[in-house]
């Protein structure tokens, strides 16, 4: 049996998502809509008669359906009932702000126009009456057409009703039709020409009927529904119904009647009238709390230091609380690589799964924790309300460099990770906008590029006067630098436009919800999980085999014979000097062994390219190895070393190997030279397959992508050689 | 008639003409940005820029280049 569907709908910051969860009990499914990366929220309704199951989609908040955004655009598709995938709703049920009626009420209306049996849910209404407004539901409920039922949902009150009211209409569906109406009272000429266009739609789309009015509204006055001039591709209407609303337009405007902004002002003076008639004033607005913590947060001084502070905070939690439990998922990946490789029966099956599969896997994974809680803080930034200040307050930095208050949360979360930054890039409206931030978010020092940090400094940098930290606050300046200053030459060439409108709603602060936050972290967490498990295990298998064949018996008996030789001149127990020529015995043979595989003939094919910058074949195998994911490197440099399989010390003893590294005349590969010049390379490169699939999602072509690993790999060859140059003509 | 952008922070005013061009203004309208509306400036962001409104009972911000093109009196 086909369950009942329910679509929640409503403004950002409405308490849709508290809603939601409060409904399905916070066991909702995440996934996506069809061919483009808009979230998809689905849940089971809790408590619902299992005779007839209850679904509820959550939609992406908006203010209008009249979209400026991908997020939006899913939105009005859905209650247009325009998405093959998502049922028609049984039942919509739209939350509206009780504290901001008005512009809450813009959208229900909307919404309520479109005919599908409707319900008012009318959250925070605890906000209003501490401000001094009492609502009038039944006015209210009288006066939209459609029941009203007042609820606080961070409190849980009202949502048993609400429940209930879901249930009641569920177990018979279809008893209560909404005959269609309308909030506005339209100019004559604009009536006429939105009564004329209705009509046309009512005798191409008989089955859709229901919607035309508020189709032929939207067709008249909402600039992007009709194709480009010229360029029919994508139309969704009849080439002659196009024809016939642009020459509606043409007469209003000879009508002196603006087609753009009749419907949206007649809505409003609607609403206004509403309002009047239901809201009582029981006190005289005063400053709320909001209010004063904002005095303070978006003060002149404390606002930026408190930013500061917040900023600082964060990143210090970050790498200090993530210290515990990093600590203990490398003791368990070790210990499991260590018991199955005991246990298996030595070859090259063993070596796979230990040193490919779990060594592997394992060195990303190590990062969860870090990638936790920066979403536990992104998250409860944007619960709280501070993000949209933040926005506020970084506004003018970023409009230097031509972009937008709202590109500030991308690019800051594109420090864990570039994916979950390019899908936030999803509530900026601006097409050239969106795509810039999207060209430079990778270039922010993601939590992948940590590790490699990590190890480059520990190998090559001075341990002493704090030059480690210093390194690493110069690498992560150096990729703001990179992505603020290619945003500046993006929006100057290739992505001109206007300089970006910012309408950026400031909400009442509120206090967050700790299972929401929770879940909304684990969310996006899994994600990165996913991707350890599935391309990060295939590059790390793929690079097992290149690293370990072909095999040329020749290599084995030429060593073997060296041992040989060495047991029969070793004295029983061997001297230390002994066992270290032993050591050195089975490093060269590794080093042999690697350097005949297929990853060594690799290194050496793009050595030619990559000697300019002062690498050698054996960065070079990393370069290429990295190529789908930059902390594949550490993985990697283990190989190639042969250190830090099993012996549970990880980055130390690696990093003891590639200081131990010497060229053909006996000088140190890993001089801090190299590292800054690798690390710059880092930071630039784009060696990220996953962000090259979400980018291609996100702009619907392979141009952008294919553009941004181009420019970013160029872009670090380029500093790379520099830093080199330099470097070298300073002496280091 | 004066821009938006020069009340001081706290004064309030009236919507009277939007001079923003007529295909980029239909989401501020939608905000309930229109002629005749009651604003108040709340106050300048600490560099200076955007600007913090309130209107219909919430709060909005935009940038100085909009406020200056939208007339008050």
């Amino acid at each position: 049996m086909k369950p009942f569907t329910v679509v929640l709908t409503g403004n950002p910051n409405c308490g849709k998502t508290t809603l939601f969860n409060a409904l399905t009990g916070l066991r909702a499914r995440v996934g996506n809509y069809a061919g483009v990366t808009v979230e998809r929220k689905e849940g089971a309704l809790t408590g619902a008669d299992p005779r007839h199951p209850v679904v509820v989609l959550d939609l992406p908040g908006t203010y209008s359906l009249s979209p400026q955004s991908p997020d939006e655009q899913i939105a009005r598709d859905v209650l247009f009932q325009r998405l093959p995938e998502v049922p028609p709703p049984d039942l919509v049920v739209v939350v509206a702000d009780a504290s901001n009626l008005q512009r809450n009420l813009y959208l229900a209306t909307q919404v309520i126009e479109l005919g599908h049996p409707t319900l008012l849910a009318l959250n925070m209404v605890d906000v209003a009456r501490d401000r001094g407004q009492e609502i009038d539901l039944e006015a209210l409920a009288k006066a939209l057409g459609v029941p009203v039922l007042a609820l606080v949902a961070s409190q849980g009150e009202g949502i048993e009703a609400l429940r209930q009211a879901i249930r009641a209409q569920a177990a018979a569906p279809g008893t209560r039709h909404v005959i269609p109406r309308q909030f506005n009272e339209l100019p004559e000429d604009f009536g006429r020409e939105a009564q004329a266009i209705e009509d046309r739609l009512e005798a191409l789309f008989p089955q859709r009927s229901r919607l035309a009015a508020a189709e032929a509204l939207l067709l008249l006055s909402d600039e992007r529904t009709l194709p480009n001039e010229g360029d029919p591709a994508g139309a969704r209407h009849p080439a002659a119904l196009v024809e016939e609303v642009r020459s509606a337009r043409r007469r209003l405007e000879a009508a002196g009647v603006d087609w753009r902004s009749a419907a949206i002002e007649a809505r409003y003076a609607r609403l206004f009238a509403i309002e009047q008639h239901v809201v009582r004033e029981t006190a005289p607005p005063g400053e709320t709390l909001s209010d004063r913590i904002d005095r303070v947060v978006t003060h002149k001084v404390w606002g930026l230091l408190i930013f500061v502070a917040v900023m600082a905070l964060m990143f210090q939690s970050i790498f200090w609380l993530a210290q515990y439990p990093m600590d203990g998922i490398e003791a368990v990946v070790d210990a499991l690589a260590g018991w199955v490789g005991s246990t298996m029966p030595p070859g090259d099956l063993n070596d796979l799964i230990t040193r490919g599969a779990i060594s592997g896997v394992g060195s990303v994974v190590v990062f969860l924790p870090q990638i936790c809680l920066l979403f536990l803080f992104i998250g409860l930034l944007e619960d709280t309300g501070y993000m949209s200040r933040a926005a506020f307050l970084m506004d003018r930095l970023m409009s230097r460099v031509g972009l937008h208050g709202k590109s500030f949360i991308p690019m800051l979360s594109s420090f864990a990770c570039a994916i979950p930054g390019i899908l936030a890039t999803r509530t900026i409206e601006t097409r050239q906008d969106r795509l810039a931030t999207i060209l430079v978010a990778p270039l922010m020092s993601c939590s992948a590029r940590l590790p490699v940090y990590t190890v480059l400094i520990a190998a090559c940098i001075p341990q002493r006067n704090g030059w480690p930290g210093i390194t690493l606050l110069l690498m992560y300046l150096l990729g703001i630098a990179g992505a603020l200053g290619m945003a500046w030459v993006f929006k100057k060439s290739l992505l001109r436009g206007d300089p970006p409108m910012l309408i950026l709603e400031l909400p009442p602060y509120k206090r967050p919800m700790a299972g929401a936050v929770l879940r909304q972290m684990w969310d996006r967490s899994r994600l990165f999980l996913r991707r350890a498990g599935t391309v990060i295990l295939g590059i790390n298998i793929l690079l097992w085999f290149l690293a370990t064949y072909p095999r040329p018996g020749e290599i084995g008996e030429r060593f073997e014979r060296q041992r040989t030789q060495w047991r029969q001149t070793a004295s029983e127990p061997p001297t230390d000097e002994q066992s270290a020529a032993l050591l050195r015995i089975d490093q060269a043979e590794a080093g042999e062994r690697l350097r005949q595989s297929f990853a060594g003939r690799l290194g050496r094919a793009i050595e030619p390219a990559i000697r300019p910058l002062g690498f050698d074949w054996k960065i070079g195998i990393g370069l290429v190895t990295s190529f789908a994911a930059r902390e594949v490197f550490v993985s990697t440099m283990s190989v190639v070393y042969n250190a830090g399989d099993g012996d549970g010390e990880g980055t130390a003893s690696l990093a003891e190997a590639m200081k131990s590294e010497r060229r053909g005349d006996g000088s140190p590969v890993y001089t801090p030279l190299t590292g800054l010049t690798l690390m710059v390379f880092y930071v630039f490169a784009m060696q990220c397959v996953s962000t090259v699939a979400v980018v291609r999602r996100e702009t619907n072509s392979w141009r952008w992508p294919l553009f941004q690993a181009v420019y970013m790999t160029s872009l670090a060859w380029v500093l790379a050689w520099l830093t080199h140059v330099v470097g070298t003509r300073m002496g280091f | 008639m004066r821009p938006l952008s020069t009340l001081s922070p706290g004064e309030r005013s009236v919507v009277v003409r939007i001079d923003i061009p007529p295909d980029q203004r239909g989401r501020l309208l939608e905000m309930g940005l229109l002629p005749g509306t009651p604003v108040e400036l709340v106050r300048f962001a600490p560099l200076g820029d955007p600007v913090e409104i309130k209107l219909r009972n919430y709060h909005l911000s935009l940038r100085r280049l909009e406020a200056e093109k939208i007339q008050v009196g």
